[in-house]
């Protein structure tokens, strides 16, 4: 399958990378190659195959439903870019 | 001091419980080594402080006659476990400046078994990588060289191998999502283990494809990987996917008996064009394991050239989920912005600005692949695929094959730098036999078994049925006698 910019373009703003325009048509291209590989996939018969979920048969263990953990704040902001009054501080979000 | 390169952590530990040698006289001698060693490039985060306090410490224990394997053992540690306090990077920009509040399971364990950290190694960014050439440190540097080039020590565990190689350490952490661990120990003629999928807690441990994604040891020989594995392994009920299972004593499995033991030989791994001397490696480190008893059977594992293709939507498909929390918000960096700009500007110049190049391409191919329209055809296709995958070891391993022995990369050690203009898929070749052991969640083990014409180190990889990582030491054990590797790197940094 071939990728072309316009994709390219959707595919970086949906994993929020900025990508200047003129560097599109080279992602698109490696992006045509990725995928172009990854295309041999179709050559397998997957006919009730159930797609794998867990590597190891398991069932995840549960553990009580208790607060096990809190009170950390100033360890949670520590290594914040930019934190004020025990919050995280972003640009304004809302008008 | 003792010759550092001679040592092992076997040795070492014997030494110290015998007074010979103390922990601190250990450690800065290894200080030392590492202060001389910048030409590679291995270690990017020193912290000699922390070493001594934990080597005075270990010396305490060794005297009171409390002292685990581990104890006093000099390591070095993956840049991408979480070490409380000291920076914590995973070898990319966008985690400049971070240092965890916490401390990773595996890193805890070791050091509780009195283990001591001489500091982090270089990677490749977010363990994305063969060649730890996307490091935002820069290159490792192979320890060995045969010419005037300067050769890759493999990736993503790069620094971990080439730490150990290079007698800067006696042993380091490595994490292996699809070879990261295997191919680097291959390229530097050490030996690394990735563990069966859910042995050791990923706690703590940067995330890049987290079904796929194992820590383990690397280190100069099979008995030493058989002691660090079981320091690091057990269940952690902070890892949902950590296995509640006894760790068995993992190096008195190591008898060197395999007589009657079965070795599958995968005929699908004879790869086109692969070099003669990775085919006559392969052919005699089989001819190695029947002369020492056990019995070879030729094996089919048909889905063996699906692995990549499967892994390459797999791994970034997980990847895009994991790395979607660098934000420029709970930690890390953050780009600066221009007037005007709001939160969606403030993602994207952090991630464009705090990506390398590789991980960036592997976000935006996994949020392609897991995007609305493509989810059935690529990632549930995939995930279908290694169910066959999985079930070709099955299989296999129900006819009742002990082991399987197949080379543990398609060539030597490289150039730095040779594949920056090749294609990212003839990178991804590198983990064309390691890669297909992730996806069945396997236990795998490279161990140095020759050198090429130039003088360069080749492994062979043994690949074990699942939570028999004693049983596939122990094969690996008796290759590695067989195969009697003692070659070491000149000197040259």
């Amino acid at each position: 399958m071939s990728i072309d910019t316009e994709t390219a373009r959707r595919v970086a703003k949906l994993a929020r990378i900025k990508v200047e325009d003129d560097a599109l048509p080279a992602l698109a291209q490696e992006f045509s190659a990725i995928l172009g590989f990854i295309e041999q996939l179709n050559e397998v018969d997957v006919e009730g195959i159930e797609p794998m979920t867990s590597v190891t048969p398991q069932r995840l263990k549960r553990r009580a439903d208790v607060v096990n953990d809190g009170g950390q704040q100033a360890a949670v902001l520590k290594n914040a870019p930019d934190a004020r009054e025990g919050f995280f501080a972003v640009p304004k979000v809302v008008e | 001091m003792s010759d550092l390169s001679k040592l092992t952590i076997a040795t070492a530990r014997d030494s110290l419980r015998k007074g010979d040698v103390s922990s601190v006289e250990l450690t800065n001698a290894y200080l030392d080594a590492i202060a001389g060693s910048s030409k590679l490039n291995a270690f990017v985060h020193h912290t000699p402080d922390v070493a001594k306090v934990q080597a005075e410490a270990a010396d305490q224990r060794i005297k009171a006659g409390d002292a685990p394997d581990m104890c006093g053992i000099p390591l070095g540690i993956k840049d991408l476990f979480c070490t409380k306090g000291v920076a914590s990077q995973a070898a990319s920009g966008i985690l400049e400046g971070f240092r965890p509040e916490y401390e990773s399971t595996v890193t805890t364990q070791l050091f509780d078994a009195g283990a001591v950290m001489l500091g982090k190694l270089n990677m490749d960014e977010f363990a994305m990588g063969s060649s730890n050439e996307t490091s935002v440190y820069g290159d490792v540097v192979n320890p060995w060289k045969v010419d005037d080039r300067n050769l890759t020590p493999g990736g993503s565990s790069g620094g971990s191998a080439a730490a150990v190689a290079a007698d800067l350490c006696l042993g380091a952490t490595g994490t292996d999502t699809g070879g990261s661990i295997r191919q680097p120990a291959a390229f530097t003629g050490i030996t690394g283990i990735k563990p069966t999928y859910g042995r050791v807690s990923r706690w703590g441990v940067v995330a890049f494809a987290s079904s796929l994604d194992q820590a383990g040891p690397m280190t100069k020989d099979v008995r030493d990987a058989a002691i660090m594995l079981e320091a690091m392994c057990g269940h952690d009920p902070k890892d949902s996917t950590s296995m509640d299972m006894a760790v068995p004593n993992f190096e008195a499995a190591l008898t060197g008996d395999i007589r009657g033991k079965v070795i599958g030989i995968p005929k699908e791994y004879h790869m086109d064009g692969m070099p003669a001397e990775i085919e006559k490696l392969w052919a005699d480190g089989t001819a190695m394991l029947k002369d020492a008893g056990a019995d070879i059977r030729d094996i089919s594992l048909p889905h063996t050239k699906y692995a990549l293709p499967a892994y390459y939507v797999i791994a970034p498909a997980e990847a895009s989920s994991n790395l979607a929390r660098y934000d420029g918000v709970r930690f890390g960096h953050r780009a600066k912005l221009a007037a005007g700009d709001g939160i969606t500007e403030m993602y994207e110049k952090t991630r464009a600005e705090g990506f390398g190049a590789e991980v960036q391409r592997r976000v935006m191919v996994g949020t392609y692949v897991l995007s609305a329209g493509f989810y059935d055809a690529y990632y549930n296709r995939a995930r279908k695929v290694r169910a066959l995958i999985k079930r070709d070891f099955d299989q296999v391993f129900a006819a009742g094959v002990d082991a399987i022995l197949t080379p543990a990369t398609p060539s030597a050690a490289f150039g730095l730098g040779e594949m920056a203009d090749a294609d990212p898929i003839q990178m991804y070749l590198n983990d064309v036999f390691t890669v297909t052991v992730n996806l069945a969640g396997l236990p795998g083990i490279a161990v140095p078994a020759g050198v090429d014409a130039k003088g360069l180190p080749l492994g062979l990889q043994v690949i074990g049925r699942p939570w028999e990582e004693g049983d596939l030491l122990n094969v690996a054990y008796a290759l590695e006698r067989a195969a009697g590797f003692v070659a070491k790197p000149q000197k040259w940094w």
